[in-house]
């Protein structure tokens, strides 16, 4: 079991101060303060390159800030095991030789004794994951043979075997068919439910209103935290997304499209 | 019958020959195993120069004690060790990319060791032994090193198990599960120096990179687990030693040649088979 400290359950979740992050000379998050609350479901919206990734990273502890702070229930992320980060699918090693429990296993590795292996405990927890995710029946299939769809749920179970209560998500929906799309979508209601607090990366800005409790406007600083309705104003909108947004005046209803495409590296 | 089974016994009736057969199974089974994450985590070259590097402590240690062979592997292990963490901690420096930092120490370390050596007058014979390696010279006291530190890894394996399989495959999940991963790293970067100095006696240091990559290629093409992919390249390689001995006697090729070339064949025909299958399932 590695190290981690307890939880202060009076501290927000998630709380940013002054949050900045510079690569050599170029700043890719400036100034970015906001919290979360236990059961959130958030849409971090923004384009290419707004550093949604990096905001992810550094959540996770995986990033050390330039400066500013980052604080879960009340300590930094690196003493936390409870943060759950998602990588995009394209980030991973397809053909690496494990299957769907395996890669769920390692979930359960923070969980674990020093030098010793899964426990009949630790099998069950897996399983469990894997029925939240309707994943059970694919339990032994290597991941390669798997869709998009089922490579999202099963990290999904990873972070639920790993108890996580904070989840990062980068990207999980870009790419996907409409049907796995949804079925993505259903188990972040099931988390919901469970009180696990989600944040989510994403382009499409019809799902982040519909979905989400609030919404984060990025663009290497923050353009909008708030409700949907508060925050998806033209205006706003405009203003993170600048000339790639093409904004259509169809009877009345304003659609935004985002034309920055999607795959590829949030960096 | 009698013919076929002396054919088969006969080889190991010498006990030098005894002694090569233990000496390749057991560094087989070793590279092995080291040698699947080798391939997993693209570390071919590192491996390959790892071997090398190793060529100026064994000939200091030549030179220091005289031409006595015993007290060669402690040079090895020591040198491979050393290289590892230099190597490691060069590629800290983010202006100079891993592959690089590996390039300047192999090639520096081998030229060194090529120096020393060709200050020693019968130097051929004994740097082709460091070179290609020398199975049949194999003294019980070498083997008894090659057992305890075979055994060594193989435990420290299976102690930090989950630890090398999540750095392997997502090293981002090992930080947020905080698991020290940059010590991880480096306890694997040792295990494949000491994988190496207790190999150079068998295979040198020209072909070790075979060992540690070719059965280990091959168990992928056959398995998509890990645990069953490390057992199928022990397989393969214990069975290449074995094998490549006896062409190494009845032919009369160099043993560490021909338990590479073996080898070798082995992925050969692995690929082959597996390609065509593709291509029937694609017709």
């Amino acid at each position: 079991m590695y190290p981690h400290t307890d939880h202060h359950v009076d501290q927000p979740i998630l709380d940013i101060q002054k949050l900045s992050v510079v690569y050599g000379t170029l700043p890719v998050l400036e100034q970015l303060t906001f919290h979360l609350h236990p059961g959130e479901r958030v849409a971090v919206v923004g384009p290419n390159g707004a550093g949604k990734s990096t905001l992810f990273k550094v959540i996770a502890g995986v990033l050390i800030p330039s400066s500013g702070q980052v604080q879960v229930y009340g300590s930094i992320p690196g003493k936390h095991v409870c943060i759950a980060y998602i990588p995009q699918r394209t980030q991973v090693d397809w053909h690496f030789p494990v299957n769907v429990s395996d890669v769920v296993m390692m979930g359960r590795a923070a969980k674990m004794k020093p030098f010793s292996w899964p426990s009949r405990g630790d099998y069950q927890a897996v399983n469990r994951a894997l029925d939240i995710v309707e994943m059970r029946s694919l339990a032994d299939r290597q991941i390669s043979e798997l869709s998009g769809g089922q490579q999202q749920r099963m990290f999904i179970a990873r972070a639920l075997a790993q108890e996580a209560e904070l989840i990062l998500m980068d990207e999980p929906l870009s790419g996907l068919d409409n049907p796995a799309q949804d079925s993505v979508l259903s188990i972040l209601e099931t988390l919901h439910q469970k009180g696990v607090t989600v944040m989510v990366a994403t382009h499409d800005l019809d799902q982040a209103s519909r979905y989400f409790d609030r919404i984060l406007l990025l663009n290497h600083r923050i353009i909008g935290f708030g409700t949907p309705k508060e925050v998806l104003t033209t205006e706003r909108l405009l203003h993170a997304f600048g000339g790639r947004l093409k904004i259509v005046d169809a009877n009345g209803d304003t659609v935004t499209l985002d034309d920055s495409c999607c795959h590829g590296g949030d960096e | 019958m009698e013919a076929v089974i002396s054919f088969f016994v006969q080889p190991f009736s010498y006990a030098f020959m005894q002694r090569g057969l233990v000496a390749s199974i057991l560094v087989g089974v070793i590279c092995a195993v080291v040698g699947t994450f080798i391939v997993l985590r693209g570390m071919a070259f590192f491996g390959d120069a790892l071997a090398h590097t190793i060529l100026p402590g064994v000939a200091v240690g030549y030179l220091v004690s005289g031409g006595a062979r015993e007290t060669l592997f402690w040079w090895a292990l020591g040198t491979s060790v050393a290289s590892s963490l230099g190597i490691s901690a060069i590629s800290k420096n983010k202006k100079i990319k891993e592959d690089t930092a590996i390039g300047i120490v192999f090639a520096g370390m081998f030229a060194l060791g090529i120096a020393l050596i060709s200050t020693v007058r019968s130097y051929a014979v004994d740097l082709s032994h460091f070179l290609f390696g020398d199975v049949l010279g194999v003294t019980s006291k070498n083997l008894w090193t090659i057992g305890i530190f075979v055994v060594l890894i193989i435990l420290v394996i299976l102690a930090f198990y989950k630890e090398f399989l999540t750095v392997s495959f997502d090293p981002i999940l090992a930080t947020t599960l905080r698991m020290p991963v940059r010590w991880i790293n480096t306890l694997l970067l040792v295990l494949v120096a000491i994988t190496v100095a207790v190999s150079l006696q068998t295979v040198g240091v020209a072909l070790m990179v075979a060992m540690l990559v070719t059965p280990a290629a091959t168990a992928t093409l056959l398995t998509n687990r890990l645990p069953k992919m490390m057992i199928i390249a022990s397989s393969i390689a214990a069975a290449s030693g074995l094998v490549g001995l006896f062409l190494s006697y009845y032919l009369s090729i160099a043993s560490g040649a021909a338990v590479v070339l073996t080898c070798t064949l082995v992925f050969a025909v692995t690929w082959g088979i597996k390609s065509l299958r593709r291509k029937q399932i694609a017709l």
